[in-house]
């Protein structure tokens, strides 16, 4: 059974226009689908505007979708109750991209990393700290650093930082928003590992937002490309990058720097004419569909 | 053969924050032939940034340069007088930033701040710098250009402002562009045709390229050469090709590694 299901979610923002303009629609979120199977690492790629952040605020409801379902472990979680929300985000963690704005300056790493727990009311003082210990030691954070500030540590350690928090509550599935766009491409590189090693660890399932195309390929089994809205393209990993079928894929994929300076990347220009863009996604293979 | 356009020797940056000494950039060389691009490649605080700084000895508070020369155009940029240096930045050398956003005055017009680096420099009239704005704004490839010298910075996009800043430092023609990591803070599609741009702007007016970023990938893209900085000191320098296909040491062998899909090559 698969983890997630999103079933033609839609989430439109009214921007009002003053007394005399109709509100202005924005249409960030135009009625996506995708299912995420169990240990799956699952990339949904898009530029800035293409609505991929807000799908997945959508999904943990940071975000009231407009419609739509979100089936987690088989119930919709956007007929839950308040309280029962809360239960649900036990199971369902996010991960933001900047870790300075998302961590408290004001608190020590060590009561940050402990606060889900403590909102949750779960365990004794004693266990809790020693959760929060465990914790530094998984995300491979030095435990002497636990009464140190957010702006004591490096950029890569407070990414780990939110990781051992959103992983306080032991949840199956994190959202990764973002999680390595900020850091030094090395650093990308020891994030990304420790979000791989986690995985197998703890049997963890992702939903790993990202712009960079060259990240999604090397650690996402399927991917989700939005344009506007909307997926115009999702399949296998390696089938969507060697045979891609969208003009918006392919424009994005050409875009990516290539590392032989004899054999230079040959940009491909988007023509937003060139393609329908209410088209419905099409199966094109077992494991391959397009908007086209 | 031509002497370089920029010979930098032996470049030294201290910050004295008493008691304590942090050694910036560490004995730092490199050369730049004339329309020819160097990578200076690293993490964040290895001093990339902070040797573009002492070029254009803009260095923040604390900082100065202890050793070293600093050759532009035969003249040594560490000797000069501050009023000379002021004749150098902007107009013989120029820079641009990762951030637009801020880079950019919020408050004016983005033709105000184009015309503003021309006036600086050289006595324009009105009309004359007008048309050169509209002059450079197509140069950057902004459609329109008549009208979008009237926005703001917020009412452009983030590709639309970088090139906004790139017509401000090319507004005097410089010979040396400083790119600090130009392209980062930008979509992959965008950021494609921002270095398409340079590299197009590159050859029509010759300039020579210092472009600073932790990419490999814009490095393979658009340098000639690469030098490698590790805290503070360069560890590894040569031709793109060399660098990328045999790095001899082992901190550029591990920043290549970091490269996604570096297994490609």
């Amino acid at each position: 059974m698969p983890v997630l299901e999103v079933h033609n979610l839609v989430k439109h923002f009214i921007r009002p226009q003053g007394f005399w303009k109709k509100a202005d629609v924005i249409r960030a979120v135009d009625g996506i689908s995708f299912t995420i199977e169990e240990g799956e690492m699952f990339g949904l790629v898009g530029e800035s505007g293409s609505g991929k952040s807000t799908t997945g605020r959508c999904i943990l409801r940071l975000l009231e979708p407009t419609t739509g379902k979100v089936m987690f472990k088989g119930e919709n979680v956007l007929d839950f109750s308040p309280e029962r929300m809360r239960q649900a985000r036990r199971e369902m963690q996010i991960v933001f991209q900047d870790p300075v704005s998302s961590l408290n300056p004001r608190m020590r790493a060590s009561a940050i990393v402990e606060e889900p727990l403590v909102i949750h009311n779960l365990g004794s003082r004693d266990s809790r700290y020693n959760r929060v210990q465990e914790l530094f030691q998984l995300v491979g954070l030095n435990p002497d650093h636990l009464l140190r500030y957010p702006h004591q540590f490096s950029g890569g350690q407070r990414q780990r930082l939110g990781i051992a928090r959103a992983l306080a509550l032991n949840p199956a599935f994190i959202i990764a928003d973002e999680a390595v766009s900020a850091l030094d491409m090395s650093i990308q590189a020891q994030i990304i590992n420790l979000l791989i090693d986690l995985q197998r660890q703890l049997n963890l399932t992702y939903l790993f937002i990202a712009h960079d195309l060259r990240l999604v390929e090397h650690i996402c089994t399927r991917v989700a490309v939005m344009y506007l809205g909307r997926i115009v393209e999702m399949g296998k990993t390696n089938v969507l990058f060697q045979a891609s079928r969208h003009p918006y894929t392919q424009a994005l994929l050409s875009a990516v720097p290539s590392l032989d300076p004899d054999s230079p990347r040959k940009r491909i220009n988007l023509d937003p004419m060139s393609f329908n863009k209410d088209a419905p996604l099409r199966k094109i293979s077992d494991s391959h569909w397009a908007a086209i | 053969m031509d002497k370089p356009l920029l010979e930098v020797e032996h470049l030294t940056i201290v910050f004295e924050h008493a008691p304590k000494k942090i050694i910036a950039v560490n004995d730092v060389s490199f050369s730049i032939p004339r329309g020819k691009t160097l990578g200076l490649v690293g993490e964040s605080g290895s001093g990339k940034s902070m040797t573009a700084f002492g070029i254009l000895r803009l260095l923040p508070s604390g900082g100065r340069i202890t050793t070293g020369t600093v050759r532009f155009n035969g003249y040594d940029l560490t000797t000069l007088a501050e009023s000379e240096m002021q004749e150098v930045r902007g107009a013989k050398i120029s820079l641009i930033f990762q951030e637009p956003i801020i880079a950019l005055n919020p408050t004016m017009q983005v033709g105000k701040q184009i015309s503003e680096a021309l006036t600086v420099h050289h006595k324009v009239s009105r009309t004359v710098a007008q048309a050169r704005v509209v002059e450079l704004l197509e140069a950057v490839r902004i459609p329109n250009a008549i009208d979008r010298a009237k926005d703001y910075p917020h009412q452009l996009s983030g590709g639309m402002r970088q090139r906004v800043m790139i017509a401000i430092a090319l507004a005097c023609r410089p010979s040396l562009l400083i790119a600090d990591e130009p392209t980062t803070a930008l979509d992959m599609t965008i950021q494609a045709e921002v270095l398409d741009l340079l590299r197009e702007l590159r050859a029509t007016y010759n300039l020579s390229l210092l472009l600073i970023t932790h990419d490999f990938g814009v490095i393979a893209e658009m340098a000639d050469y690469v030098a490698v900085m590790y805290q503070g000191q360069i560890v590894e320098q040569g031709s793109v090709r060399k660098i990328l296909r045999q790095p001899l040491h082992a901190y550029t062998r591990s920043l290549l590694e970091a490269v996604p899909g570096h297994s490609w090559i």
